[in-house]
């Protein structure tokens, strides 16, 4: 025998040695270091969340999607609702810093009235996450959708669609106090930049009300019956928008691009049945969970508030006629609930 | 020499010509009967309305809850279609919500003699509360596949004329003939003219105050109707919205008088072309939504400014005071 084989052969003892003791070590049970100090660190912890307000598809999406996340980790939920009163929402945050709960999901109605609130509040040892919505103070995370990303996309496919016609388009924007609006505006502007041949005809506030949408769309496509496409600014108001084109007979002729969170009804629907061309969705239920994703690392990191900061721009869904009929475009907040 | 007076309403008339003159000149595509038909159609929902507060105003009254009469019974409507429930047996629901809602709002007023700003701006706050906690899911709430055919009541046109404007205009029959051709309507301006010396001969004031608020809060409903049939989806938010002034703005633009007993269905109307136009007309020029509101306020105040210059208050007028 050479060396050789008694080293193979001894290999292939050891070998026969470990295979035998493996069973015996897995009955006893292996114990995963660090899922107890995971379970200790989320467990009795208060999530406070601040929309603009609720009941409406994003933010019922958001707090669906977190719940169903966090709860079974033994996260308790606190709810603000300011119901678009910005004053209200700014008394909550207020009010909430002296509750200290563990992290607070902050929707901001624009970019200034909360952002000292949210500093005050990482100073205090509270995660901040801000979602949609970014405010002046950079906080531990954002997780939303860049606005001006969705400008220049819907832009992009409204250029696109306007090749060859008259290259007349309209913009629908919604308030003209809501920072997401203006980023919006600022994606169309990045694009027609580039487009010198396209022109506005009209670039108008609906202040995200779907009547007011319709009555300016109206008189737009009376001006302008050869307008080639509109650039909407959420699909719950360009509702409005899509009424008035087919009323005008145009549905087809005027190429509609708008945006939102994504809610089968509101969004995958109304882009199969014609109402939508293009709808830019941000995705409601991947949000809440990289938002949860975050509040899990935040909480079991045991960082300091305001310590890291970071940005989780959400990846966007263009829904269109091709992908409107599938199960991952869209979601059904029923479903979330549940 | 007697005097010259010149009315409110004409001279809201006066400014609606010269703003309507001024634009059919220097606005190319104004003065087209398209344009004409979409303008009116823009303000169909709000003249509808206005409906409904003339009726309430000439009462001596103000209903700060007709947004919400517009916006949870017709959102409930689709909301209960939605839910599987039959379109006659929702549209049923959300006109004996309606009725309720006045009937609160004027028992409120007429029997525990609470004043209508109040009961009103409450009632309001209560049937907006009740929609968004308990009836719908969502603010705004989308049109079913049960609802087809529905739309019709707000979209598409009967005889060419939009059916909106058929709409405003049915709606604007009903009251004229309700208002001057039956009992009830000369009881409610011989209320809102003076309510004490109304109860004095005879007329049953209080159960004509509860009819007002019943007959305005079923207008409300169908201007919801109108309106979600118009958007395909009813934007229950809307109760945030200043709408309530754009409602008030042309009852008393149209010179329907805030101490009640004056005007009709024709101050609606003057308003609610008004509105219209200036609206119409911003549009087409492109201007921006700040420079909209600042003429809107600014053409608002030139007209009440006049009407104080050429009406000066009177001693009856300085005794109740305005609202």
């Amino acid at each position: 025998m050479t060396c050789m084989h008694k080293l193979a052969l001894g290999s292939l003892a050891a070998l026969a040695l470990s295979a035998g003791a493996v069973p015996a070590l897995a009955q006893q049970g292996l114990d995963e270091p660090f899922q107890k100090t995971f379970r200790e660190a989320l467990a009795g912890k208060t999530v406070a969340y601040v929309p603009v307000a609720m009941n409406f598809d994003l933010t019922e999406g958001w707090y669906a999607g977190l719940k169903k996340e966090l709860e079974p980790f033994g996260v308790k939920f606190v709810i603000r609702d300011p119901n678009w009163n910005t004053n209200a929402g700014a008394q909550a945050v207020t009010s909430l810093i002296s509750e200290k709960p563990a992290v607070m999901v902050i929707h901001n109605p624009d970019v200034q009235t909360y952002a000292k609130l949210l500093q005050r509040a990482e100073n205090e040892g509270i995660y901040v996450i801000q979602i949609n919505m970014g405010s002046a103070y950079r906080s531990s995370a954002f997780v939303g959708a860049n606005w001006i990303e969705i400008g220049e996309r819907q832009t992009e496919g409204v250029v696109k669609a306007c090749q060859g016609k008259s290259n007349k388009i309209a913009i629908i924007q919604g308030a003209l106090s809501a920072a997401a609006s203006a980023y919006t505006l600022k994606g169309v502007e990045n694009v027609l930049a580039k487009h010198p041949e396209i022109k506005v005809v009209s670039s108008q506030a609906a202040d995200w009300d779907a009547a007011k949408a319709k009555a300016i769309t109206q008189t737009v496509l009376k001006q302008n019956p050869d307008l080639c496409g509109i650039v909407g600014f959420w699909d719950g108001m360009d509702i409005g928008t899509a009424a008035a084109i087919k009323e005008a007979g145009l549905t087809g002729k005027v190429f509609l691009a708008t945006s939102g969170g994504g809610e089968r009804k509101g969004a995958c629907e109304l882009v199969k049945n014609g109402s939508f061309d293009l709808d830019m969705s941000y995705d409601v239920p991947t949000q809440a969970a990289q938002m949860a994703g975050t509040i899990k690392w935040l909480l079991s990191s045991g960082v300091k508030a305001g310590s890291v900061k970071g940005s989780e721009y959400t990846t966007l869904i263009p829904i269109t006629k091709e992908n409107a009929d599938t199960q991952t475009a869209c979601w059904n907040l029923s479903d979330l609930k549940k | 020499m007697k005097r010259v007076r010149i009315s409110q309403q004409e001279i809201v008339f006066a400014v609606f010509a010269v703003l309507f003159l001024s634009f059919s000149i220097f606005l190319n595509g104004f003065l087209s009967a398209d344009n004409m038909l979409t303008l009116l159609q823009n303000v169909a929902v709000l003249g509808i309305l206005g409906l409904a507060m003339a009726i309430v105003v000439i009462g001596r009254g103000i209903d700060l809850s007709l947004i919400a009469a517009l916006a949870v019974p017709g959102g409930l409507v689709l909301q209960m279609v939605q839910n599987g429930h039959s379109l006659p047996a929702s549209v049923l629901a959300a006109g004996l919500l309606s009725i309720a809602v006045g009937l609160v709002n004027g028992w409120l007023i007429a029997y525990a003699e609470v004043p209508p700003l109040f009961a009103t701006l409450a009632s309001g706050l209560f049937v907006a509360g009740l929609g968004q906690a308990a009836l719908f899911q969502l603010d705004v709430v989308q049109w079913s596949d049960g609802m087809a055919g529905f739309e019709r009541l707000g979209q598409g046109s009967i005889l060419g004329i939009p059916t909106s404007i058929v709409m405003f205009a049915i709606a604007c029959v009903v009251v004229f003939v309700l208002l001057r051709k039956t009992r009830w309507g000369a009881y409610i301006y011989a209320i809102g003219d003076n309510p004490f010396a109304a109860r004095v001969t005879g007329i049953p004031t209080r159960p004509i105050i509860v009819l007002q608020y019943v007959l305005a809060a079923l207008i409300g409903c169908f201007a919801g109707l109108v309106m979600a049939a118009s958007v395909n989806s009813m934007p229950t938010r809307i109760f945030n919205s200043t709408l309530i002034y754009d409602v008030i703005l042309v009852v008393v633009l149209g010179g329907i008088g805030l101490s009640g007993g004056r005007g009709g269905v024709v101050n609606v109307i003057i308003g609610t072309l008004l509105i219209g136009t200036m609206l119409n007309g911003m549009t087409i020029l492109n201007i921006p939504y700040a420079g909209q509101n600042l003429i809107k306020g600014l053409v608002l105040l030139v007209a009440v400014i006049t009407d104080t210059f050429l009406n000066p208050r009177n001693e009856e007028t300085a005794q109740q005071g305005d609202i």
